[in-house]
């Protein structure tokens, strides 16, 4: 399936979020997921399907002030 | 008045459903690395800490991550939503961070810091922009501590949008030129806290950005801040973790101070010793 994953054009395997973030090695990261600019709670990750052509981003916490 | 030599107690700072300990939030971002980071938070001693939610990139060069040095059970996170110049975004970023909170189990979850900027060069706040996520952001059900400029006027325009805290910029942020206007920062005080301007002496007021100095610290909170947050007059200092000493004693200073009635200014001298028993001449007697 073809993504944009944090502004870059990614093709992969995974058919959720949930598998999306475990083939990117993030599935015991901490971090939040919103697709099409709308926030996907964490809760609802597993179950969450995504399509082709969706956009992706993936954040966490960072230095900040 | 106090006539013991105890240090007088400092009174928790309240925001929304938030208790801080400590009247200074310190920011994380800046730092040469981790563990000065970490050192420098600590000898602030403050209770909460801001962040910024950005792309996954996880792992710093040696794999860890700023959450590897951030005690979670110690420090309330106060996710912002710095880099965003325009309300939707300014949301989407708070709502990702809340998110990013709950998981963590961190109290900060309910709050955020409010940044919607004009321009990259200037940093300062769009006070339309503010306003507009201000009012959905509160609706979402946040606790607000909004990021503005020192016009009054507007502070007023964010409590009556519904924000827990009005948060004035002393000057632009990194600049380190302190309190640029500090009559300003006395109207704003005045206008969200003296009940007879239709304030409440409860609602917080917190100084955030442009501090450069210990002395900043000391003149926000004698100015009537409840809190000073900031960041760069930290992590960029050339002694990162002695600067965060002095911020912190600084701000109890300020603190006190502000809470101890100081003298009028006069224009001329009011002398300290006696004048009866002088035994020497006085010019013009």
């Amino acid at each position: 399936m073809q993504l944009t994953v944090n502004g870059e054009s990614r093709d992969l395997k995974g058919e959720t979020i949930g598998t999306v973030l475990a083939e990117l090695g993030l599935d015991n990261a901490p971090c939040a997921v919103e697709v099409n600019r709308m926030l996907v709670p964490a809760r609802e990750r597993e179950e969450r399907r995504l399509t082709d052509g969706d956009v992706v981003e993936i954040v966490t916490l960072v230095g900040g002030g | 008045m106090n006539l013991t030599l105890d240090a007088p107690e400092i009174a928790d700072l309240t925001i929304g459903p938030c208790t801080l300990t400590s009247r200074l939030i310190a920011g994380t971002g800046k730092y040469a690395d981790h563990e000065t980071m970490q050192a420098a938070l600590a000898a602030a001693d403050c209770s909460a800490v801001t962040v910024a939610v950005r792309r996954e990139r996880l792992l710093d060069e040696q794999g860890r991550s700023l959450l590897d040095f951030l005690d979670l059970d110690r420090y309330t996170i106060l996710p912002n939503t710095a880099g965003c110049f325009n309300a939707e975004d300014a949301v989407r970023v708070a709502r990702l961070g809340r998110d990013l909170l709950e998981q963590l189990d961190n109290p900060g979850q309910h709050w955020v810091k409010l940044e919607v900027l004009g321009d990259r060069t200037t940093l300062l706040p769009d006070p339309v922009g503010t306003l507009e996520a201000c009012r959905e952001l509160v609706t979402d059900g946040f606790c607000v501590l909004c990021y503005t400029s020192d016009d009054p006027i507007m502070a007023t325009r964010i409590r009556d949008a519904g924000a827990a805290c009005v948060m004035p910029a002393g000057s632009p942020i990194g600049s380190g030129r302190g309190i640029a206007n500090p009559p300003a920062i006395h109207i704003i005080h005045q206008l969200l806290k003296d009940p007879a301007q239709g304030g409440d002496p409860d609602y917080p007021l917190i100084v955030d950005a442009g501090v450069g100095t210990p002395g900043d610290v000391t003149q926000a909170m004698e100015l009537g801040a409840d809190g000073v947050l900031l960041n760069t007059g930290i992590a960029h200092a050339d002694d990162p973790v002695r600067m965060a000493h002095a911020m912190r004693l600084a701000c109890v200073a300020g603190y006190h101070g502000a809470r101890s009635g100081r003298i009028p200014r006069r224009l001329h001298a009011s002398a300290s010793s006696p004048w009866e028993g002088i035994i020497s001449v006085i010019p013009g007697e």
